[in-house]
């Protein structure tokens, strides 16, 4: 076992362990924010830069803190390490910088978004960004494409996380998509309009955290605010049966896998439970899901902990002192 | 005449073939090497000589050798990085065009060195016709028993092959460079682990520059002491430098680092100076990605030392008032040059280029492009000049490989000497808007008639 300081918190981790691994082993707020890492995805992790954070001492045994701010997620700890998150003004002023970039060429269009609700961005930019944009430019925009017959894929809104790359890479039996072109013109794409189908494609809109990828057995049927998240099971020869229904009264409206306070997979469901089971008698019902971090099912919870600038500078659309 | 160790032959007609180049004293490197020294020596001597990485960071090469991990039982490659392509540079082009042999020389020995069965030159896509050029010049290397196996009798077994890569600048960062040597999308790895320690197939690798590899040659014919004297302080050796702009002769240059950058701009040994009737307004001594530094500082450091083109030299005064070395892409620019047209070329280049992987250089280079297009064509406000240093602020030292800082420096260094264009470009969107190239006027003294 291995000792780090993260804001000042001191902890005991394994050797190998990542410096957000070990801050999610303290947990609350010094946990860096992550849109690419996940953790059940081998070789994930890295691009975003969300997670950026200061090594003010490098280990016990060369003291030196790191040039630059690193990527938490792919920088193993070493013995000694003290790391700076919310405590570093600069690794914060660096985070503003990455949710504005990863903002300008998102549509925003959250009012009309299957994901508003549960949606990293919108956490993101809500804990983390600014309430005004400094982006004068047209935004970088693409047509809608159906990616199977259950799968929209709504590139527009795409953060190029790789995140679904590497589930089909890892969890489905063939890759058919991919990241095709280069720079802010780089897309997910399925050369060319290919299909995804296979049994646990469905899973690539589990790990999207923004409303890229979206499941057409849902689009524009509810908010999510409005569908109750409860756990239930059945018996899968396929996946563990495990899922969360989304319902609303006894009506199931999507199906989707169980998310740990992280907003990441437990465990990886097939596309028969998550798009073609959607009566209640398929499904025993456990119980009411407990609230996850992403949802606005935590209403009242939402604010805990957050402070909030946005009112003094809400720009009220004027434009000219932008 | 100033001493030439890469360009020595170079006016030598037929230069280009094994035997034109044997016959002048060419692969006595390798039969030193080979019959008389260890891997470890040839190591030594790198070492002793100072060399440092030609490709632009100017990491000693002899301590890169020496990181890669020779435990291991996995093999081990040494790749050759001829991904040339920022822009202002052109003189690996010049080395592999003109003079292949000292290229697949170095190689031999390096490789040797390292302990590289199987070595790769990983060339850009554009250079298409020198990949004939180095697979001729390998061909006749392993006809004459200098490649292959069993190389003079030593035991040594070596092959080299040339890989054209498909054009993408991002490919000559050595981490995307090597996922795109095994096949892949070339996206720059994470770093850790570094390449010496796991790169090309997982297997311990180091990746160096045409250049660092050419040195190699002379190095060991003359020995790394002696190497090590030519030079100043820690720039040891020659470099090339490929010359360009408004100068009276352009081309690439062999200097001995030191040399003063007076002499090198203005000589007529080297670039002639500036074009008869101009005078110099700007310098980027080291290819597109370095700071810019306006001709007072590149002559002379704020302190009012003389420049010399060496490493320390030309980085003195940090990135306030210094640049870098670089790739020695020298780029010089007379009073005819808009500093923001400029800028905004370097910055749609690297828009261009940006891989896409890590989010700040992937929006950022962009946003910067867009804003800079509408500074150029008179559509600009005051706020925009704010906002670029702002946007190359929070690029610089967030984003995975260096791609997105030698995105950044530029812009910061432009707005940081040549602000008052920038400002004349917002003040005067009539006079800049028609205007398809440089506009020609005293960009202080307009100014100041306004604001009085």
């Amino acid at each position: 076992m291995i000792k780090v300081t993260i804001d000042g918190v001191e902890t005991e981790v394994e050797p190998g362990t990542t410096i957000l691994n070990a801050a999610r082993q303290i947990g609350g707020d010094l946990v860096p924010p992550a849109m690419c890492y996940y953790s059940k995805l081998k070789g994930s992790g890295g691009k975003c830069r969300t997670c950026l954070v200061k090594v003010s001492a490098g280990s016990a045994k060369d003291p030196r803190p790191m040039p630059k701010l690193v990527a938490s997620c792919s920088t193993p700890v070493q013995d000694g390490m003290v790391v700076q998150n919310i405590t570093s003004p600069e690794v914060l002023e660096a985070r503003k910088g990455v949710v504005e970039f990863l903002l300008i060429n998102h549509p925003l269009d959250c009012p009309i978004c299957d994901q508003a609700g549960e949606c990293h961005l919108q956490d993101l930019a809500f804990e983390h960004g600014s309430a005004k944009t400094r982006y004068e430019e047209e935004r970088r925009s693409f047509d809608k494409i159906d990616i199977g017959s259950k799968i929209q894929l709504h590139m527009t809104r795409c953060i190029l996380c790789y995140r679904c790359v590497f589930t089909a890479n890892q969890i489905t039996n063939e890759r058919v998509h991919g990241v095709l072109n280069r720079g802010d013109a780089a897309e997910i794409g399925t050369y060319i309009e290919n299909v995804i189908e296979n049994d646990f494609s469905g899973n690539v809109i589990d790990v999207c955290p923004v409303g890229a990828l979206t499941d057409k057995t849902f689009r524009f049927k509810s908010r999510v605010w409005f569908v109750k998240p409860m756990y239930a099971h059945r018996n899968c020869d396929k996946c563990c049966g495990k899922t969360t229904v989304w319902m609303k009264g006894d009506e199931v409206f999507r199906v989707t896998a169980r998310k740990d306070q992280y907003g990441e997979v437990e465990d990886f469901i097939c596309n028969d439970c998550r798009f073609d089971k959607k009566l209640a008698s398929d499904w025993t019902v456990e119980g009411p899901a407990p609230i996850q971090r992403n949802s606005v099912q935590a209403q009242n919870k939402y604010l805990q902990g957050i402070k909030v600038d946005a009112p003094k500078n809400i720009g009220y659309g004027n434009i000219s002192d932008r | 005449m100033a001493r030439k160790l890469l360009l020595e032959n170079i006016n030598v007609p037929g230069i280009k073939s094994f035997n034109v180049y044997r016959a002048n004293g060419g692969y006595r490197s390798v039969e030193k090497a080979l019959k008389t020294m260890s891997p470890d020596d040839v190591m030594e001597e790198v070492k002793k000589s100072g060399l440092r990485g030609r490709g632009g960071a100017g990491f000693p090469t002899g301590m890169k050798w020496s990181f890669l991990d020779r435990k291991s039982d996995k093999p081990r490659y040494l790749v050759c990085n001829a991904d040339e392509s920022e822009p202002g540079t052109f003189k690996d082009r010049f080395l592999m065009e003109y003079i292949p042999h000292l290229l697949i020389e170095g190689l031999i020995v390096s490789s040797y060195s390292l302990g590289s069965n199987t070595t790769y030159i990983y060339i850009r896509g554009e250079y298409r016709w020198i990949v004939d050029i180095l697979e001729n010049a390998i061909a006749e290397a392993k006809h004459n028993g200098f490649l292959g196996k069993n190389i003079l009798g030593s035991g040594y077994d070596l092959e080299i092959y040339v890989q054209p890569g498909g054009g993408a600048y991002i490919c000559g960062e050595e981490t995307a460079l090597i996922e795109s040597l095994e096949g892949k999308r070339g996206n720059p790895r994470m770093k850790p682990p570094f390449p010496a320690i796991s790169g090309l197939y997982n297997c311990p690798t180091v990746v160096n520059n045409v250049e660092t590899l050419a040195t190699v040659v002379p190095i060991i014919n003359m020995g790394g002491d002696e190497y090590a004297k030519i030079g100043v302080g820690r720039s040891t050796g020659t470099k090339l430098i490929s010359a360009c702009g408004h100068m009276n002769k352009p081309g690439v240059y062999e200097i001995e680092l030191g040399l003063p950058v007076d002499e090198f701009l203005n000589s007529d040994e080297y670039c002639g100076g500036i074009r008869a009737g101009h005078t110099l307004k700007a310098v980027v001594p080291g290819g597109s990605s370095v700071p810019i530094l306006p001709a007072e500082l590149f002559y002379k450091t704020k302190e009012g030392v003389a420049r010399l083109m060496s490493y320390e030299s030309l980085s003195e005064g940090g990135f306030a008032s210094g640049s870098m070395l670089g790739s020695g892409g020298f780029i010089a620019m007379d009073e005819t040059t808009c500093i923001v047209r400029n800028l905004w070329n370097f910055t749609r280049f690297y828009h261009h280029e940006s891989c896409g992987q890590c989010s700040p250089c992937r929006e950022g280079t962009g946003w910067m492009e867009k804003v800079l297009h509408r500074l150029e064509h008179g559509h600009g406000s005051m706020s925009d000049i704010d906002l670029l240093v702002d946007i190359a602020k929070k690029i610089e030292g967030n984003t995975i490989c260096p791609l997105g800082d030698a995105a950044a420096w530029p812009v910061a260094s432009h707005i940081r000497h040549f602000r008052e264009e920038f400002e004349y470009h917002v003040k005067f969107p009539e006079k800049v808007a028609h205007s398809p190239f440089a506009h020609s006027v005293d960009y202080k003294r307009e100014l100041n008639t306004v604001l009085q």
